[in-house]
């Protein structure tokens, strides 16, 4: 198995059609290569097109003057540029639905979601990874259930609880809830990253002189940085996107995070501004579409190269 | 379930798709103990355990509580709650609308799953079939796709189907004979669902492509070429040969698509912002929010939940067992 040639991803049905020799046979297959060559791109030109059209409707509506999102006959690109609904969406007024505050909401909530998190899921993906005690198997097996509780289910008792703390309405209810809602896949995720770098390392490092935490400080921790930074990114996704729970935890007008915003900017503004309300999608959008793809790239690469590499 | 969560799943799978690769080779499966270099793991677990019990574990044992309670608007406002046994299942499991909404969060999902899994699939294949150039083109697409904020694909998809300006209705009227000037999409509830299953398609498809193109790439080519000597044509090649291959993969895939899509909320919910009868379009996470929010009565949708709970980890069974054997835990 370990001699076996490398699985190319893209070759699968082509490639021994394509090299083996001969006359008409070769002909015949080249051109049957070629029909289907050109289903085959007319096929990911739709699934591209399909795929981002949405996002282009989004961004191409927000920079247009409402007038002409309004017009009978669509726009396809701005032609009649303008960053009027940015200007209109950002500059405060309406104090129920202005987007600065609830953008602060939104930070704060998802870096201090991001900092705790980080540090509570990493000394415990180093227990789960770097010891065998008894009880480990049990805790694991707890963290993938965990995660299986539907946010749905658990969101009436969990502003019970957090009202009983006056803890509603408040950034650190919400912080807590989303520390909570995230540590079981960050401790999952990073007790992958944990079990990637060699127990040996640090003993090699140890054997050269460095003491168990030198070792550990000096080896394991910058090895691990990638793994921290792409679960800090997820764990900044998961708390930026989230709905369910700041929907009932954050009621109060002034205390909304951004997607509580803009599902209330949307209910406002129905029916009679929708560049408005793209111009708000956008802006709630483009941090996690950046974050997505600088983690993304991480991930599908590191998944491709494995599979490459063999 | 947010796409952060389908991320990390995908790199899950991602070492699911390859365990001959790492269970081969010279190095053993399980390396060599380090001694402890802090006094126990417990210690280590500690802040994280402590989080997770109070506010997971303190307020799932409330609404387990809870759902036994008579806990309506006078408990809310301090009456003392009293216990009445199982009469909150009963008045749930003997309602007509709860049956209603069950079956209609299970036709969606089904809509849902059945779109997701056969893009997903198809467009994976397809991946493996083009050029580096296309693939990345498709790639890119997918993950802008991907990238979308539930709420904020919903708020969009909302806008291509405006009932008066939404270009879904514009193209239909131009052209095709059908008048869809002024349609509703969302007053109906099967063209509601239609919406929301088009919302929760176009979100999940990345997902399951990525994932079932990781585990295409890992088919063997020597057994492909063998099949392919052996004169399989290559239909047969793929329903033989690739398909058993993948298959572990992809019953992972499906299991997990029925559990996001069956708790749909965000997308739900946020349609019938935009417009919609939410009475005759809501699916069962929503109506645990309405029945405890807006109806007031917290020990019925108490037991709602815990029902959806207990479908939600029996579902999920499949799913653990699964991760625990290509984990060798």
């Amino acid at each position: 198995m370990s001699t076996q040639a490398p699985p190319r991803p893209g070759r699968l049905g082509g490639s021994p059609r394509r090299v083996r020799p001969g006359g008409p046979a070769r002909r015949r297959s080249q051109r049957r290569v070629t029909i289907g060559g050109t289903i085959r791109t007319i096929c990911a030109l739709v699934v591209f097109l399909a795929s981002i059209f949405p996002v282009y409707w989004m961004v191409n509506s927000s920079l247009l003057p409402g007038a002409a999102v309004r017009s009978s006959t669509p726009h396809l690109w701005p032609d009649e540029f303008t960053l009027d609904n940015y200007v209109t969406v950002l500059t405060p007024g309406n104090r129920s639905i202005d987007f600065l505050p609830a953008l602060r909401i939104s930070v704060i909530v998802t870096l201090s979601t991001v900092v705790f998190a980080l540090l509570f899921a990493f000394l415990a993906a180093l227990a789960l990874s770097r010891f065998r005690f008894r009880g480990r198997r049990m805790l694991i097996v707890g963290v993938l259930m965990i995660q299986m509780i539907p946010a749905e289910a658990m969101m009436i008792s969990t502003f019970r609880v957090l009202d009983g703390w006056n803890l509603v309405n408040t950034t650190i209810g919400l912080t807590l809830v989303y520390v909570a809602t995230v540590l079981p896949f960050t401790i999952w995720t990073l007790r992958g990253f944990v079990n990637g770098v060699p127990a040996e390392l640090e003993e090699a490092a140890m054997v050269d002189g460095c003491s168990r935490m030198g070792a550990f400080w000096r080896v394991t921790f910058p090895l691990l940085a990638p793994g921290l930074a792409a679960t800090g990114v997820f764990a900044f996704i998961q708390a930026w996107n989230e709905f369910t729970f700041a929907l009932i935890i954050m009621n109060r007008a002034d205390q909304r995070p951004l997607p509580v915003w803009l599902r209330a900017f949307v209910q406002a503004t129905k029916e009679t501004d929708w560049a408005v309300i793209m111009a708000g999608s956008t802006l709630v959008a483009i941090p996690v579409i950046i974050f997505f793809l600088i983690v993304q790239s991480r991930m599908t690469s590191g998944l491709v190269a494995g599979a490459v590499k063999g | 379930m947010s796409s952060a969560v389908r991320a990390a799943r995908s790199r899950d799978l991602g070492e699911l798709v390859s365990p001959p690769r790492r269970s081969s080779g010279p190095t053993p499966r399980r390396r060599l103990q380090p001694p402890p270099f802090l006094r126990g793991p417990w210690l280590l677990l500690t802040p994280a355990l402590a989080v997770i019990a109070v506010i997971t574990g303190w307020p799932l044992a409330q609404l387990i509580v809870m759902s036994f309670q008579k806990y309506g608007r006078a408990q809310i406002f301090g009456a003392p709650p009293e216990f009445v046994g199982f009469d909150n299942y009963v008045e749930v499991l003997t309602d007509t609308e709860f049956w209603q909404v069950l079956g209609r969060s299970l036709l969606l999902c089904t809509a849902c799953v059945v779109a997701t899994m056969g893009l997903g699939i198809a467009v994976a294949v397809l991946m493996t079939r083009l050029g580096s150039g296309l693939r990345l083109l498709v790639s890119i697409g997918l993950l802008l796709a991907w990238s979308m904020p539930a709420l904020t694909a919903t708020t969009i998809w909302g806008w291509l189907f405006d009932t008066r300006r939404g270009l879904v209705n514009y193209l239909i009227t131009e052209f095709t004979p059908a008048d869809f000037t002024g349609h509703s999409w969302l007053n109906n509830w099967v063209s509601f669902y239609f919406v929301a299953t088009v919302i929760i398609t176009w979100q999940s498809v990345p997902f399951v492509a990525f994932t079932a193109y990781a585990a295409l790439t890992q088919v063997p080519r020597e057994v492909l070429e063998a099949a392919s000597l052996d004169g399989a044509s290559s239909w047969q090649r793929f329903r033989r040969v690739v398909v058993p291959h993948i298959r572990a993969v992809l019953v992972v895939l499906l299991v997990l698509q029925i559990i996001w899509d069956m708790r749909v909320f965000t997308q739900i919910y946020t349609l019938q912002t935009i417009g919609g009868i939410a009475e005759q379009t809501n699916t069962i996470g929503v109506y645990i929010y309405v029945t405890s929010v807006a109806g007031g009565d917290m020990g019925a949708g108490g037991a709602i939940a815990v029902l959806l709970v207990l479908i939600m980890l029996a579902m999920s069974g499949y799913y653990i067992r699964s991760v625990l054997r290509e984990e060798g835990i």
